[in-house]
């Protein structure tokens, strides 16, 4: 064999990984969807689809602002305790109307994003502590606002929570919207170059005279604020503030999805629609394991597995 | 590498004009760094003892002293990691499996109860290393992976955590938990051996001096020729250890093996290592700094109980502040020796 068919092979190969490596979370989608079609009974139903949908909704909302952190070479631990604090807030101010409620559940959100981004943006504290410290604050929080389970009465929130247009849960559609926004934000915006360029190198950027801080702020902002988002619907599906397990474990369910989707960890990279099958794909992956009478243990023994290989692959590519 | 960008270029060059200054504060804001927890925790405690009769009592120092000791071990093997510039968030899962597993063992006899425990967490603690070392992974990603994998593992072993295994009141291995000596619990001297150990072999020994190497500035260390790989691996393993024999060792002092414990157990104990003057970028950290670093939680976590009014909470808004201001101070502290 010729070096130059040698060559040639090795190329093939190459760029047959790196297809994989780039389209593999939504092949793997594809794979999860045709192996339940076939072997999951009622899995091609309309109120199956609506059920998973509807269940998926609140984690890629999350793991929209996780894909910006990322992005920006940061992580967001405290999303899941925002999430706490904003079903807290919510029942708080419920008072006031559903709508002043929500507002200021989001304005809560908001909050912790500033006292994030302001750590990691002022002080130079690693994203992973400062977020590790506003987790911790962040839950506490919650549960002194509201110490235990509140169930919620309100026809609006009701509706926010379990209505539909033409079949689609407002749910699904609010995700989606929130999706497509940060994808144009990434992709079409100012902000979104700026921050891609600080994840690249945030030196560079400085040098470059990019508005740093200003940037992590507003990212770590909208983590908060998307995290709110998904507090408010989660407790609209619920019916019921529960400050005390709502938003557990989310941090990790929103860096999986982000990380399968094919964003690197290195910042500098925000895939939107890795992000959206991400979510998906774990979303899928569990079902696929209860409705076959696996135990929930093994949701998360694979749900590891699935971490290290879509990291392994992204370190491929990452050297290439 | 960040904070040299953050450094002010007009702080550097006053730094070298005076030079008797800027050593002096230098030492300064080494000494805070060092010594900044065990001020922080002598103060705390007169604080406490004055404000509360129930502080200074028998049962309350016992208490304080047995619940650090489980934590205090695990933020050993976590200091090795961020000494390193790792992390690892593995160890929760790791001390609740660790104990699940020296509970069920403890019917074969402790050398069972105690060997199993460090092999499985042991293993893992391996396979956390290999994939960071070998197929330089990010730390927090696999610590994270085997946070969620190994509390898979041990919902596997419980019967999706409904079934729990109970250590024999009257074996070896659950007196190793419960007796005392000298009127201190045994796990207490335990923990202190090991502390005591543990700074011998980070001050002390050629594999410390690794780890330091390879937490300051990894490629002058595989330059200089240090291990670069081997070193990450043995840190990763000795967390694993420790977290498991931590687990093994709380199994015998509450005679079972817990399912629901050590989640959030790697926050504390990341807390207690930052808190204790070392530094999450590595290269720069103490060990007894980690002991005084969880006594400093504990005390905190002690107070806010005592004061009835505030529910626990409190304890969350207080601790995650706490780490806020530590952190800010640290970084700052940092910044400052790094400048001069």
């Amino acid at each position: 064999m010729t070096d130059l068919t040698l060559g040639r092979m090795t190329a093939d190969r190459d760029r047959l990984l790196h297809l994989l490596q780039e389209y593999g979370v939504y092949l793997g989608v594809v794979v999860l969807f045709l192996v339940n079609t076939v072997f999951t009974p009622h899995f091609l139903s309309t109120e199956n689809f609506r059920t998973q949908a509807v269940q998926v909704a609140p984690v890629l909302i999350v793991a929209l602002g996780m894909a910006l952190a990322i992005g920006s070479e940061g992580v967001d631990l405290a999303v899941g305790s925002v999430m706490a604090l904003s079903t807290s807030l919510l029942s708080l101010y419920l008072g006031y109307g559903p709508w002043a409620a929500i507002l200021i559940a989001l304005v809560g959100g908001a909050v912790i994003g500033v006292a994030n981004g302001s750590l990691i943006a002022f002080v130079g504290v690693q994203p992973i502590v400062a977020t590790l410290a506003l987790m911790v604050a962040g839950r506490g929080l919650a549960l002194v606002l509201l110490p235990q389970l509140k169930d919620v009465h309100d026809p609006a929130m009701a509706s926010l929570g379990s209505g539909d247009v033409l079949g689609v849960p407002y749910l699904v559609l609010i995700a989606a919207a929130l999706a497509l926004l940060v994808a144009f934000v990434v992709r079409r915006t100012t902000f979104g170059r700026q921050l891609l360029a600080i994840g690249d190198s945030r030196p560079a950027a400085r040098l470059a005279g990019l508005p740093v801080r200003r940037v992590l702020i507003l990212v770590y902002v909208c983590s908060g604020v998307l995290a709110a988002v998904a507090g408010v619907l989660a407790t609209a599906r619920l019916t019921a503030s529960d400050p005390t397990s709502l938003g557990n474990l989310m941090e990790l369910s929103a860096i999986t999805a982000v990380v399968v989707g094919g964003t690197p960890l290195s910042g500098g990279r925000v895939r939107i629609g890795g992000t959206v099958a991400g979510a998906v794909l774990i979303q899928l992956l569990t079902t696929t394991l209860i409705k076959h009478d696996l135990p929930p243990s093994w949701t998360q023994i694979a749900q590891a597995v699935v971490i290290v290989l879509a990291v392994y692959a992204a370190r491929e590519r990452g050297k290439r | 590498m960040t904070t040299d960008v953050d450094t002010p270029v007009i702080a550097k060059s006053t730094a070298e004009d005076e030079p008797t200054g800027a050593s002096r504060s230098e030492r300064l804001s080494a000494l805070a760094q060092q010594h900044g927890a065990l001020v922080t925790l002598i103060v705390a405690m007169i604080a406490a003892s004055l404000s509360f009769d129930t502080f200074l009592t028998g049962d309350n120092l016992e208490n304080m002293a047995l619940s650090s000791a489980f934590l205090a071990v695990v933020a050993l093997g976590m200091t090795f990691v961020i000494v390193t510039g790792g992390i690892d968030l593995s160890v929760g899962s790791l001390f609740a499996l660790g104990g699940v597993l020296a509970a069920w063992g403890s019917r074969y006899g402790t050398a069972v109860a105690l060997l199993l425990p460090l092999a499985v967490c042991g293993a893992i603690g391996l396979l956390n290393g290999l994939l960071i070392a070998r197929s330089r992974l990010a730390p927090f990603i696999v610590t994270l992976a085997s946070m969620l994998g190994a509390r898979g593992i041990l919902l596997s072993v419980t019967d999706e955590g409904s079934k729990t295994y109970l250590v024999d009141k009257d074996s070896f291995f659950a007196k190793l938990g419960q007796n005392t000596l000298l009127g201190v619990g045994v796990p207490v001297w335990i923990t202190l051996a090991l502390f005591v150990l543990g700074a011998v072999v980070l001050r002390r020994t050629r594999f410390g001096q690794y780890v330091y190497a390879v937490g300051g500035n990894e490629d002058a260390a595989a330059l200089m020729g240090a291990p670069v790989a081997r070193t990450k691996i043995s840190v990763y393993t000795l967390s694993g250890l420790c977290a498991g024999f931590a687990g093994a060792l709380n199994a015998a002092w509450l005679v079972s093996g817990v399912t629901i414990l050590g989640s959030g157990m790697e926050l504390e104990a990341i807390s207690a290592v930052v808190i204790g003057g070392t530094l999450l970028t590595g290269g720069f950290g103490f060990i007894s700094g980690s002991l005084v670093g969880v006594l400093l939680l504990k005390v905190i976590q002690n107070v806010i109980n005592q004061i009835g009014s505030l529910d626990s909470a409190y304890q969350q808004v207080v601790s995650g502040a706490f780490l806020a201001v530590v952190v800010i101070a640290q970084t700052w502290l940092g910044r400052r020796r790094r400048v001069l």
